[in-house]
């Protein structure tokens, strides 16, 4: 908005449009999702200790702390996955929309909240078979073709692979395998989105890419991303938790955590003092 | 590729220029309220003070947000940093303005001591150092930074010319006293205003070119 | 010190050429029997050996085509009743069994494996023959289907596990049920290595000879459907190499010189299969 020469200074002149803080620093209005006192065992073995945490609509929210705080284990109850080890123990509510996700058949849940993975896990598959996984095995009548390249485009990757659609996945890099499970995630419209430290197998470039990614998808989908690299939630994220041995620290919006943290733990761990 | 920070860049910029474009006004309308012994001009500078004050407020968080979550390299540290100092001239430049127009509402209670001449000359250099200074914010123009650091000393002139004169008349007639004095005063503050603007115009130097060229005097082996 | 070193470097040149040797006699071994056999039976392969039966003793020419064909049904029986079982039990294994157990199905698919092929056959009489009072084709695929079994069921559960866990992980969190993702996504990733298991599994039963004695037994003629006993290749050199007759001799020179071409066909192919790439590439 701004002329490269500025006007002459005159008596009336027009402040210039801004949206004001580009990030959230007021109170978020909707909860797409809730958690509430949340207890995890792995064995005989407590994990996560009382969480309380409202994700908000649109936004994404970080969870951050040193290793084996439990970041990972909480994001996995969000759909369920933790079913899938033995003897893991889930106590508490945790709400989709106001209903109770521990109560839902799992395949439909996972419908609802898609998961990308630390390592990029694309099957051995085609590009497109990749992406149209999700939308086969739920018998959805959606045109396939269509919704493939949707995805594709949501997820910046369609201009590099839409003339080689039928190439293994193996194929991509990284960056690309990546941003290819994204898009299979993407393609059966989750209305939520975990990512399980989705950069930290990635380059800096490749990471970039998807950070953008990420901004650009809150439009589409609520996101919650786990990371080690606490910058990366600086970076990109709306909302971020602390968490330390198991148990919830400090939850606020992010340029308020890393600029005025409220409990010296948390100021501890981003300056970098611990862990 | 475009990364989000850079919006918040951007808006930085045009909350700086939005500050700055008060600031140069502020000057102009207290400048003129001497000048013409306008009493609602200067009233106008006195109201529009805490626009000022409220913006460098909103940028210094602004500042503090974009170092806290982004990691900035290079020109956009530089940038970064270089508008927190910014920030405090023009907020100076604004001070300076509102004591002109608080002298100048001291001043048209007298009668006038003299035909202003070197005093509009004065004002007007100053008030374009700050405006190419603003300029060369904008457009990252180091000639026009330097031609800034240029202009500064012959506003210096004309505060010691501007002083001598005036000191003459007060020696002569002990009535103009006050008002004269008052106006010593005003050029005082357009050579501080000066003063604010060459430290904008070493911001811009720093922004581009990474060099800190303030006190060339210092040894910074 | 001089004649220290001499020893030294006498022992190792030794040691060096001693196993060389012994690596050089187990790759000569093969190409020797594979040699006397091209030499011993070349002669009898012809046109007729693989088309025409045998001819009453005494009389020179006629084939093994009913021992061929025999062979060829009695693995194909025995894939049909033995690679389902092996196959599906080590999805049991691989995906849904706790640990205890997987260890005792193992332990046991093991224990088969190493059972005299013998004492198969003398089972596989006992409840495949004994009850319906004559020997089947159907009764020596059953004998050599159960040895297939614990081969099967082995390599295709290493397969199965070889595969990332991250893979069946990406397909749950679409909303995959776990027979889904077994059927769409692991299956199909171990694909190669399970083809290759089976096929190996053939190459192994295709030269057992004692529990086809009991079961398949023989026949000098067409079997008359799978429900009679059929005649099959390592039966047939058996019975031709203790005669006292020179042609069936070499013809059970010939027959032999078949089974190890077909056997060594099956494992280069599937070799080949396995080598053109795992399915899953080690991240």
């Amino acid at each position: 908005m701004h002329a490269s020469v500025r006007q002459a200074v005159s008596v009336n002149i027009t402040p210039p449009v801004t949206t004001g803080a580009s990030r959230e620093t007021a109170a978020p209005a909707a909860m797409r999702m809730t958690i509430s006192n949340v207890n995890f065992w792995y064995g005989a073995k407590q994990t996560l200790f009382d969480i309380n945490l409202g994700i908000a609509t649109s936004k994404v929210t970080a969870l951050i702390g040193p290793s084996g705080c439990g970041k990972s284990t909480l994001l996995r109850t969000l759909d369920r996955m933790h079913e899938t080890v033995r003897n893991a123990r889930l106590e508490g509510e945790i709400l989709l929309d106001g209903k109770n996700i521990l109560a839902q058949d799992v395949t439909l849940l996972r419908r609802r909240i898609g998961m990308v993975f630390q390592r990029p896990n694309p099957f051995p598959k085609s590009i497109f078979e990749n992406v149209a996984y999700g939308l086969r095995i739920n018998g959805s009548k959606i045109p396939i073709a269509e919704a493939v390249e949707k995805s594709l485009r949501h997820a910046a990757l369609w201009d590099e692979v839409k003339d080689h659609l039928h190439k293994s996945a193996y194929e991509l890099s990284g960056g690309q395998q990546q941003r290819l499970c994204i898009a299979r995630a993407l393609a059966v419209e989750p209305e939520v989105l975990l990512l399980d430290e989705p950069c930290s197998a990635l380059d800096p470039i490749s990471t970039a890419k998807i950070e953008e990614l990420l901004v650009q998808l809150k439009d589409l989908c609520t996101i919650i991303t786990v990371t080690h690299n606490m910058q990366q939630a600086a970076r990109i994220s709306d909302f971020t938790a602390f968490l330390l041995t198991g148990q919830l620290i400090e939850f606020s919006p992010t340029p308020q955590l890393f600029t005025k943290p409220s409990d010296p733990r948390t100021e501890a761990y981003i300056t970098g003092r611990f862990g | 590729m475009e990364r989000h920070f850079e919006r918040d860049l951007n808006e930085l910029k045009e909350r700086l220029l939005w500050m700055g474009s008060l600031g140069e006004r502020a000057v102009h309308q207290a400048v003129h309220a001497v000048l013409e012994a306008d009493e609602q001009l200067a009233k106008r500078v006195l109201d529009e003070e805490d626009a000022i004050n409220e913006l460098q407020l909103e940028i210094d968080d602004r500042v503090v947000q974009l170092l806290a979550l982004h990691q900035l390299m290079a020109i956009d540290l530089r940038f970064v940093l270089a508008v927190s100092r910014i920030n405090n001239d023009l907020e100076r430049i604004g001070d300076q303005a509102v004591n002109i127009a608080q002298a100048a509402q001291r001043i048209l209670r007298h009668p006038r001591v003299k035909p202003y001449v070197d005093l509009p000359r004065m004002s007007e250099l100053a008030e374009e150092m700050v405006r190419n200074a603003l300029n060369a914010v904008v457009r990252r123009d180091v000639d026009l930074a330097q031609k800034v650091l240029a202009t500064d000393d012959q506003v210096d002139q004309y505060r010691d010319q501007i002083f001598r004169e005036l000191l003459t008349y007060m020696m002569g007639d002990s009535s103009v006293v006050f008002p004269a004095f008052e106006l010593i005063l005003v050029a005082k503050n357009l050579e501080r205003i000066g003063d604010h603007a060459t430290n904008i115009a070493e911001d811009v130097i720093y922004i581009v070119q990474g060099q800190d060229i303030r006190h060339p005097t210092v040894d910074r082996r | 010190m001089n004649a220290r070193l001499r020893w030294r470097k006498f022992v190792s040149n030794f040691m060096l050429t001693m196993t060389g040797v012994c690596a050089l006699v187990s790759v000569a071994v093969l190409f020797f029997i594979l040699g006397c056999l091209v030499y011993q039976g070349g002669t009898s392969i012809n046109w007729d050996f693989f088309t025409k039966l045998p001819v009453p003793v005494g009389e020179t020419g006629g084939g093994m085509a009913n021992a061929i064909v025999g062979t060829g049904e009695l693995l194909l029986l025995a894939t049909l009743f033995g690679v389902p079982i092996g196959f599906f039990g080590a999805i049991y294994l691989a995906e849904f069994s706790g640990s205890t157990t997987a260890f005792v199905v193992r332990y046991a698919a093991d224990l088969l494996n190493g059972v005299p092929s013998i004492v198969i056959g003398i089972f596989a009489y006992a409840v495949a023959v004994a009850p319906f009072k004559h020997f089947s084709t159907y009764a020596g695929g059953f004998a050599l289907g159960m040895m297939m079994i614990p081969i099967t069921l082995r390599s295709t559960e290493e397969f199965l596990l070889a595969v990332p866990r991250t893979l069946r992980e990406g397909a749950m969190a679409l909303g995959a049920s776990k027979w889904k993702t077994i059927a769409t996504v692991i299956v199909p990733a171990a694909y190669r290595g399970i083809l290759t298991a089976v096929l190996l599994a053939v190459a192994r039963v295709a030269g057992e000879t004692a529990p086809l004695l009991f079961t398949a037994f023989g026949n000098t003629y067409w079997s008359r459907g799978l429900k009679d006993a059929t005649a099959s290749l390592p039966a047939v050199i058996y019975s031709y190499a203790l005669s006292p007759y020179e042609d069936w001799h070499r013809q059970a020179w010939a027959a032999g010189l078949v089974l190890l071409v077909l056997v060594l066909v099956i494992n280069i192919v599937a070799r080949g299969i396995l080598s053109r790439g795992i399915s899953v590439p080690r991240s």
